[in-house]
């Protein structure tokens, strides 16, 4: 099946923004998160070089915490591409106990992935990070660049981006200053699963409905991925058909209830859908600003 | 669905509803989902400007600062799909300060929407609005004539309102204006037809987007193709990887780089879908030649029959967008296509007043104004003028010491200067001189604050220089500020001038053989990497004569410091002038150990080190 106009416009303009990385920098790393914006990223990537494969490691920030599923979905893809990659956890963190339940999101997220996405980036001195961040997700995002500068120590200021015309990316840093690069910057949620469903691109199962044990808690859904989430005074276990619109840390990820178990039921239940995305992630409601502020300290 | 997506930006100012005409756009497209709109409903209550009502505007604007200040900082892209069409919207602040962002929301915009405050009509920002809309490109505009309710819906006022428009716009060249009465914060004409205004029966904003035919036929101008990264894999196989800027080509097409004029036939168009038959404007693919012809990133690869200009000197409209004033003979990093050249702006011809259009004489330009220069790049780029094709006659140009995007430029026209005349090949050349002279040519750069001694440090090394036979020449000051520079006085602008000049003089005396000692404060580092390219790489010694403030005010050996302390003399280095200290001169001189003699060994020494001289 040929690709939609509008999706064929957006896969051109991703895999030049790949392609312009890989000529310009020294040493650029694909952020590997998993999730389905990650595997249209590492899809588009694949198609840029070819027949070369892509001139870059992929990284993934381990939290610990993720879904199993996305663990081995994450170990088939890379064996799949025949690509390195290369895993990082913030042993600090690890070693001071942080974690998603007993430390809070808040601090968790802070620690196990903005700090130790910094950590990674300095010990391997990458040059350039592609994020699979999409503007449409979140108001702060909408203003972010293609090419989106970090001064050294990793920090992004919203109030002096590089204005960023036509497709002439300024490439151009000093020596500890980096680049974050967004190939996915202008394609909207619906506009990936479509890509996803037209190119067959393997995505986690839990994306898909499924009778799984969740617990209700702060009136949100949670998988129980495994026995490190202890039940809280009141709290039962639950069999209900749920999937997951965004991943990331379990115990962080509401589930919804659905019965969407194929690609065209997603797409189906999104043009329906009255709900954002985003808003399955915990992470983001902390405060109305949240993402603005962990953006600046080296979130991505 | 199967329309090309509408990219398009808004244009308006803080009170004119632009925000809340995008959030009336996502709303009625039920793209606002429940959750945002709770968070909406929150934010209203605590930085709503609109009583009970919902702000759309606050579903618009991203950042802290701009929702605690109620206006739009920068550019924001926002999404939205109706069954026939995708739309990505850059809405874009719209004071004169930050021309800047709307010229980058407007440079990959194929349509703009000017709103126009019913109740104040055509302003001088709309003109302003337009200007920029039709000097970057810009073909469609819709005029959303809005707050029609606050004027009771009135037909009269709207043709007043459109009348006006017209009589200005007509200059600007757009290829469709469409005219469209509406409120946004009641949805009047945005997504639905308004019933209060029977007088009105054209198209709603959404219906008139939607059908918007902006597809510039990009296939049908010349094939360009701009290399991008050279693909090879293995020793079989070398391709070219890029995106077709405008045209379309098939294999067996003859095609040319167009810098070196090298020809070649396109073999294959290779994608990882399987080979192409034929590739279009828009397309990213691997092309494979028949020929091993040299090829980087930066070419740019056209049909031998329809070849882009090769020139190294052009003229073109540069908007400013940097803190620090551009300046004429200062070198820039420019961005064309996939190349990066050095460059400088060598004239500005005159200043656009974005206000009235009137233009000005002026010496440099501050942030978000707007020229028309002439600039020489330092080698010959292939270029398109931007009213013919916006991908191939786009340059931004980078400052070389922060990386900053410092402006944007559209070339007009090529200068026949460059074209034609082609330069005097020499039989005489520098090797032969060397052979004759006994010692290499070289340029010996002193700078240090006035008063430093570099000037009585550069005349021992001179005379040193001739006791051995070697030729030297020494400008100063002094003796090119009298003659050659007189025109000259001490602005930032004028000073660079100066350099140049200097640098350009000091460039021939080097192609004759000659050592040329040069002395000037020369407080800026641009200048001297500008003079230091001037040249080949060891041709140039730059010689820091580092001497601090208070010991050369000490000194004050002509007087000046205690003139410019007094206010007599403006813009002297070190009082309130800036200068910036060179970081990795080739002879640093501190001229508080030892004398002019002791100093001048150094330098001698480090010369015969260079083997310079022997």
């Amino acid at each position: 099946m040929p690709l939609a106009l509008n999706l064929k416009r957006l896969e051109a303009e991703s895999i030049g923004i790949i392609r312009e990385v890989a000529a310009e920098f020294r040493n650029p790393v694909m952020l590997y998160s998993i999730g389905k914006d990650s595997g249209v990223m590492l899809h588009l990537a694949m198609k840029a070089f070819y027949p070369s494969k892509p001139p870059f490691p992929l990284l993934h920030v381990d939290t610990g915490w993720k879904f199993g599923d996305m663990i081995r979905h994450r170990d088939q893809i890379v064996a799949r591409y025949g690509l390195k990659l290369l895993v990082h956890t913030n042993a600090e963190g690890v070693a001071r106990g942080i974690n998603p339940i007993a430390s809070g999101s808040q601090l968790h997220t802070q620690v196990m992935k903005t700090e130790a996405l910094k950590q990674a980036l300095d010990k391997w001195e990458f040059d350039a990070a592609f994020g699979g961040a999409r503007r449409d997700e979140e108001k702060s995002r909408a203003k972010e660049r293609v090419f989106s500068f970090r001064s050294a120590g990793h920090v992004w200021d919203p109030r002096n981006q590089r204005p960023e015309l036509w497709q002439l990316y300024n490439t151009r840093i000093s020596k500890g200053e980096t680049i974050r690069v967004f190939p996915l910057s202008n394609w909207t949620e619906l506009d990936i699963w479509q890509y996803t469903r037209a190119q067959n691109i393997p995505v986690v199962p839990l994306y898909f409905a499924a009778p799984r044990r969740v617990v209700k808690r702060d009136g949100v859904l949670i998988m129980r991925d495994d026995d490190r989430m202890p039940l809280l005074a009141g709290e039962v276990e639950q069999t209900l058909t749920v999937r997951f619109r965004s991943l990331g840390c379990y115990p962080l990820s509401a589930a919804i209830e659905s019965t969407a178990a194929t690609l065209d039921d997603i797409i189906q239940e999104m043009i329906t859908s009255r709900t954002s995305e985003r808003s399955g992630r915990l992470i983001d409601s902390d405060e109305a600003a949240s993402m603005e502020k962990k953006k600046r300290e080296g979130y991505f | 669905m199967d329309a090309s997506p509408l990219r398009f930006l808004t244009c308006g100012s803080v009170d004119d509803g632009k925000s809340t005409l995008i959030g009336r756009l996502l709303y009625d497209t039920k793209l606002i989902m429940e959750d945002q709109l709770a968070a909406l409903q929150r934010d209203s209550r605590k930085h709503g400007t609109t009583g009970d009502d919902m702000d759309l505007a606050l579903l618009v604007d991203g950042l802290e600062a701009e929702r605690e200040q109620g206006i739009t900082i920068d550019v924001a892209y926002r999404f939205f799909a109706t069954p026939r069409r995708s739309f990505i919207v850059a809405d874009t602040p719209g004071h004169e300060q930050y021309t800047r962002n709307m010229a980058t929301g407007a440079s990959n915009s194929d349509a703009a929407v000017i709103l126009i405050d019913a109740r104040k009509g055509v302003l001088t920002q709309t003109r302003r609005h337009s200007y920029i809309c039709s000097l970057l490109g810009i073909r469609h505009v819709i005029v959303a004539v809005n707050k029609i309710d606050l004027v009771d819906f009135s037909g009269e006022r709207f043709h007043h309102i459109v009348g006006d428009y017209l009589g200005f716009a007509q200059a600007l060249g757009f290829t469709s204006i469409a005219t469209i009465p509406v409120s946004a914060r009641f949805g009047d004409n945005v997504t639905q037809r308004s019933g209060h205004m029977c007088w009105y029966d054209g198209p709603t904003l959404l219906e008139h987007l939607e059908t918007l035919d902006v597809e510039q036929a990009l296939d049908g101008k010349p094939f360009r193709f701009p290399v991008q990264w050279v693909n090879r894999p293995n020793l079989d196989f070398r391709g070219f990887s890029g995106t077709l800027v405008s045209g379309s080509v098939k294999p067996g097409d003859r095609v040319v780089v167009a810098a070196s004029g090298k020809e070649s036939k396109v073999t294959r168009i290779v994608t990882a879908d399987g080979d192409l038959p034929e590739a279009h404007a828009g397309d990213a693919v691997t092309l494979t030649f028949a020929d091993e012809i040299d090829v980087a990133r930066g070419d740019v690869i056209a049909h031998a029959d329809s070849r882009p200009d090769v020139v190294d000197q052009f003229a073109a409209h540069v908007l400013w967008m940097a803190e620090d004033e551009m300046l004429p003979g200062r070198s820039y990093l420019m961005r064309i296509g996939t190349k990066f050249v050095p460059a400088r702006i060598t004239s500005l011809k005159h200043k656009v007043d974005i206000n009235t259009l009137d233009h000005t004489a002026a010496k440099t330009l501050a942030l978000n104004e707007i020229g028309l220069c002439n600039l020489s790049a330092s080698t010959p780029v292939a270029f398109d003028p931007y009213s013919d094709n916006r991908a191939t006659g786009a340059f931004i140009l980078v400052d070389r010491f922060t990386n900053a995007t410092a402006g944007a430029g559209m070339i007009t026209f090529g200068l026949r200067r460059a074209t034609n005349i082609h330069r005097q090949s020499v039989l005489v050349d520098k090797a032969s001189r060397l052979r004759m002279h006994g010692h290499r040519p070289a340029i010996l750069w002193f700078t240090g604050l006035s008063g430093s001694g570099k000037s009585t440090i550069a005349s021992v090394v001179e005379r040193e220089l001739h006791a051995r036979g070697a030729h030297t020449y020494m400008l100063d000051g002094d003796n090119v500020r009298h003659g050659l520079n007189r025109d000259l006085g001490f602005t930032d602008a004028d000073r660079v001038e100066n350099i140049r000049r200097v640098g350009e003089v000091a460039k021939l005396f080097v192609d004759a053989g000659l050592l040329v000692l040069c002395s000037f404060i020369s407080p800026f580092r641009a200048e001297r990497r500008m003079v230091r390219e001037l040249v080949d790489a060891e041709e140039f010694v730059e010689i820091f004569v580092d001497t601090p403030l208070e010991e050369c005010m000490r000194r004050d050996p002509k007087g000046l410091y205690a003139r410019a302390k007094e206010g007599k003399i403006k813009n002297f280095t070190g009082i309130d002038s800036p200068y910036e200290a060179p970081e990795n001169a080739e002879i640093v001189i501190d001229s508080r150990q030892g004398n002019a003699e002791t100093a001048a060994q150094r330098i001698l020494a480090a010369l015969a080190e260079r083997r310079i001289v022997g």
